[in-house]
């Protein structure tokens, strides 16, 4: 299934599923720095993804620097076991504000 | 991970029957080995045991005089130059120097997989590489060059290059050598840091015991070329094998000399 973005109360949802690897993580970004490019507030809903390598994560960061830059919000919502053990290994747990679910991240305001 | 349930699972390295030589002289005689998706093997031996050739030829950089090696379920005797390619970038190798390029900074060296296999944007890549600069605690060295580096941060530098493209298989050859009893247990729990984390099937070769122990699931003993036994870190450490004992223990193996065949050796020059 393509990764799709929706838009949710003002924020830009970018939901991605499956695997998120070499092959397509370049689809994630483009999605990610055009939702930006368009809404203050962008959330990445990683609740039906599998399994994400390092360019996946990657384009994550890339989000979130984009984000900084330009005082948006920007942040990951419903990462799995699998996932996180990722984000953990470079301690980017510590660096994405991370949401256990899309109603979460509203009630913080993005 | 419930290595049992792993096991159960096809193996992501099958080795068979394999018989190598160089010359006339036997290096590999009938190795068979198997190892789990997410286990962590050690090939364990002396100088000299075939352990360090085995793995080049599990690399492919060799082919055997016979028996097979599959990878990730792919016979590699008989994958196309493409098909090979394919698989190798499944493969992360760090190898015992560490093999950077003295030429390029630790980045660049870290960066070159990704930059020669993928057509992902520098700025990924860069991230990427950073990444695992991180991982392997060596965040801010990326614009160093190798010579700068320490013995254990070429090798932490090495092993960040290996697992850029994020591997399925991760081979050490011989990951402690030259290396302090401090960084060697660094290295060893960065290591089991990477199977806890992605899930890595890991093949180190070493001599190391206390690396072996430390890190393995299970070990597989080489002497000349042939496996002594393969097992788990308790099997070997209570095996009654006097070749297991005697690598274990460090004994000097008393040596039987055959008066004829030393003396055509001292003649003729002959093995």
């Amino acid at each position: 299934m393509p990764f799709s973005v929706q838009d949710r109360q003002g924020i830009s949802v970018v939901t991605l599923n499956g695997e998120v690897d070499l092959n397509n993580s370049p689809d994630a970004r483009k999605l990610i720095l055009a939702s930006l490019k368009q809404r203050k507030q962008v959330m990445v809903d990683l609740s039906a993804v599998e399994y994400i390598d390092s360019s996946g994560v990657a384009s994550l960061v890339e989000g979130l620097q984009y984000a900084r830059s330009n005082d948006q919000a920007f942040g990951l919502i419903g990462a799995s076991k699998a996932v996180m053990s990722v984000l953990r290994l470079a301690r980017l747990d510590r660096v994405f504000p991370l949401f256990e679910s899309l109603e979460g991240a509203l009630q913080h305001g993005g | 991970m419930d290595m049992r349930s792993a096991w159960n699972q096809p193996p992501v390295i099958r080795v068979r029957d394999l018989v190598t030589s160089y010359g006339d002289r036997k290096i590999l005689d009938g190795v068979s080995l198997d190892v789990g998706p997410g286990e962590i093997m050690v090939i364990m031996g002396g100088s000299g045991s075939g352990k360090s050739t085995l793995l080049r030829y599990i690399l492919g950089l060799h082919r055997p005089d016979s028996g097979s090696i599959e990878i990730l379920g792919k016979n590699i005797q008989k994958l196309s130059g493409l098909e090979w390619q394919k698989l190798r970038q499944k493969m992360g190798v760090s190898f015992q120097g560490g093999a950077l390029f003295n030429s390029m900074s630790v980045g660049d060296n870290v960066c070159m997989p990704l930059r020669e296999h993928t057509c992902l944007d520098d700025n990924t890549i860069r991230i990427m590489s950073r990444m695992k600069l991180e991982v392997v605690n060596l965040a801010g060295f990326e614009d160093m060059m190798p010579a700068q580096l320490s013995g254990g941060m070429v090798k932490r530098a090495a092993l960040a290059r290996a697992i850029v493209m994020d591997p399925s298989i991760l081979f050490f050859d011989e990951p402690s050598a030259g290396l302090d009893p401090v960084v060697s247990a660094e290295l060893d729990e960065l290591i089991l840091r990477l199977r806890e984390a992605l899930g890595v099937s890991v093949v180190v070769v070493t001599h190391e015991l206390e690396s072996a122990f430390n890190i393995a699931d299970r070990i597989t003993v080489l002497d000349r070329g042939r496996i002594l036994m393969t097992g788990t870190v308790e099997a070997v450490r209570n095996s009654d094998n006097p070749r297991v004992r005697s690598l274990l223990t460090r004994t000097v193996e008393d040596i039987t000399i055959d008066a004829e065949d030393y003396l055509r050796r001292l003649t003729e020059g002959t093995a």
